[in-house]
């Protein structure tokens, strides 16, 4: 499988602050990666530049195997980069279409159209279909996604990022806050994504959580990967041990 | 269900109103249910319907305007003096050209307001209350300013005959402009992008900006179109009073806001409509014109408006509690 997203080496500081010396990181179509660390590895600061949200002091980041330049979200969305936000991001007076498509709102055709007017039938039919193939059951398509479950809001917004990107998707801990079955529910849906041949980021704390839906781990420590392990081959301590320091060669310089 | 609970306060708050109407009817049949009392209350409503249709737009966002009032006195001030300075200094004689001249200036004195409020607060991230609140203040002051202290009471005739007073089939023309303008903010707020985008920034900023919404360029909108509408709603008093009324509109801005937030708009932004904003503005000028014909004291609306504003905000407070305990 060929490398879809890479990042070389990255560099970046806070100040005084070393958040990340020298980042790499990998993901190819259609795998699941999981990246982990503990608090203040640069995870997020590392899953940021690769969205468009920061770029780095140096280092590369390639798409296809070319160097692209992100230097905003929008940029990373033209490239059909999406991310689901720790917070959702979602509008919660808003219905599942109207986030589905919010900034891409579908117009009417013609003079209608013109005018700024939308198409909210249009909207909802793709949405519902959308919604289908990712396996998110909803009641009602005209209820504001504030009244719904934390599951259902939270599939909305995975399934959000997941319409819109053609190549790469990141999630920042999707399932911290749910419970059993709505975990599985999200947990189904990123293995459906991946299984589109899309690429798959997911930060996670949840080591059982990763080790069951990751193909691939990456491991980042002070700001630099530091080791990588296949999920089939992996271990719970492996994963801790790597991302403590006690297991391999990973020491900071 | 709970998806429907902002209709449902509209709903309330609807039936309200048909309930005070009843009562006054059954009070005073001869005066209350009349088409004389109906077109007198539209017309004293209007002004103030045009200036909440702009305030519903800035409340969805989460924002305020106090300065509705004191732009409405600026725009006609600057409008009155500008045609008076076409007319030769008294434009009570002048033609519709001298009153179409004003009409712009009065548009733009009002929309120029609206972006320094907007930019003030987006740009310069000083909260709404606040700018507007300075602005409330300022715009009072330049109009006395450019008025030397005194109200301008030279307009053209036949801008007051025709706006003021004019009918076209039996509708008074003040009702009409306020009915189309009520008519476009709706179109506007519930079928165009510019209506989503309003919606989605009061629903969540941060959630708006993330998927590449320009949040600072659509409240510099949002605010200059509720300026624009302040322009134009100072131009209807102009021909309403055939007068600037320096002293009056002091309590417009209160007056939209709860009007906006009678009809189920919420202060917390992302709900709201312009149907709830009609009900919510006609709420207190029921009760003001039932008092008067019912011969109950005037001082009893205020009381009155004020009780209904309170049960409605409480009556959406629960609403909401109840929708985040789930």
């Amino acid at each position: 499988m060929s490398v879809l997203l890479e990042a070389r080496e990255l560099v970046k500081h806070y100040g005084a602050v070393h958040a990340l010396r020298g980042a790499s990181f990998s993901v190819d179509a259609g795998e699941v990666v999981a990246l982990i660390g503990d608090n203040g590895a640069g995870k997020s600061t590392l899953v940021r530049h690769l969205s468009g949200v920061e770029q780095p002091e140096s280092g590369q980041i390639l798409l296809n195997g070319e160097p692209i330049t992100l230097g905003s979200p929008t940029d990373a969305r033209v490239q059909g980069i999406e991310t689901v936000y720790q917070d959702l991001a979602i509008a919660p007076e808003l219905d599942p279409a109207a986030n589905l498509f919010l900034g891409r709102e579908i117009r009417r055709k013609g003079l209608l159209g013109a005018l700024g007017m939308l198409d909210n039938g249009a909207m909802r039919e793709k949405a519902k279909v959308e919604f289908d193939r990712l396996g998110v059951s909803l009641q009602s398509m005209s209820t504001p996604i504030g009244s719904l479950s934390g599951g259902q809001r939270q599939s909305i917004a995975v399934a959000r990022a997941v319409a819109w990107a053609s190549k790469v998707v990141f999630m920042d801990e999707p399932t911290a806050a749910l419970g059993v079955v709505q975990r599985e529910r999200v947990l189904d849906v990123i293995k459906r994504v991946r299984d589109t041949g899309i690429g798959v980021v997911l930060i996670s704390h949840n080591m059982p959580e990763v080790l069951s839906v990751a193909d691939r781990v990456e491991v980042l420590r002070l700001g630099r990967r530091v080791a990588e392990f296949r999920a089939a081959d992996a271990t719970i301590e492996d994963l801790v041990g790597a991302m403590t320091g006690a297991l391999g060669d990973g020491e900071a310089a | 269900m709970v998806a429907k609970l902002s209709k449902i306060t509209t709903v309330w708050i609807a039936l309200v109103l048909v309930l005070l109407c009843v009562v006054f009817s059954v009070i005073n049949p001869a005066a209350f249910p009349t088409a004389f009392n109906l077109k007198t209350l539209l017309v004293e409503a209007a002004v103030l319907l045009v200036l909440s249709v702009g305030m519903t737009f800035v409340i969805i966002t989460a924002g305020i305007d106090l300065s509705v009032g004191s732009v409405l006195l600026f725009a006609s001030m600057c409008s009155a003096l500008a045609m008076n300075s076409m007319a030769g200094g008294d434009s009570t004689a002048a033609g519709a050209d001298v009153a179409f001249v004003g009409l712009l200036v009065a548009l733009v004195a009002g929309a120029a307001w609206g972006v320094l409020n907007g930019l003030l607060i987006t740009v310069a991230k000083v909260p709404p209350l606040i700018v507007t609140l300075g602005s409330f203040g300022a715009a009072l002051g330049a109009a006395q300013l450019a008025g030397d202290g005194t109200d301008v009471d030279t307009v053209p005739e036949g801008m007051r005959e025709w706006l003021g007073f004019g009918n076209t089939l039996g509708i008074p023309n003040m009702v009409l402009v306020a009915l189309i303008v009520t008519l476009l903010g709706g179109w506007l707020l519930t079928t165009t992008r510019f209506g989503r985008y309003t919606f989605a920034i009061g629903s969540n900023p941060e959630a708006a900006r993330r998927v590449g919404i320009s949040v600072t360029r659509h409240l510099i909108m949002v605010y200059t179109l509720v300026g624009l509408l302040a322009g134009l709603a100072g131009y209807m008093s102009l021909a309403q009073f055939g007068a600037t009324t320096l002293s009056g509109h002091t309590t417009d801005n209160l007056n939209a806001i709860a009007g906006v937030v009678l009809g189920g708009t919420s202060l917390f932004g992302g709900v709201g409509s312009i149907a709830g904003t009609v009900i919510g503005v006609f709420i207190p000028a029921v009760l003001t014109r039932g008092f008067i014909i019912t011969g109950v004291q005037a001082y009893w609306q205020p009381i009155a408006v004020g009780l209904v504003l309170v049960a409605a905000v409480w009556f959406d407070q629960s609403r909401r509690r109840a929708r985040n305990n789930r």
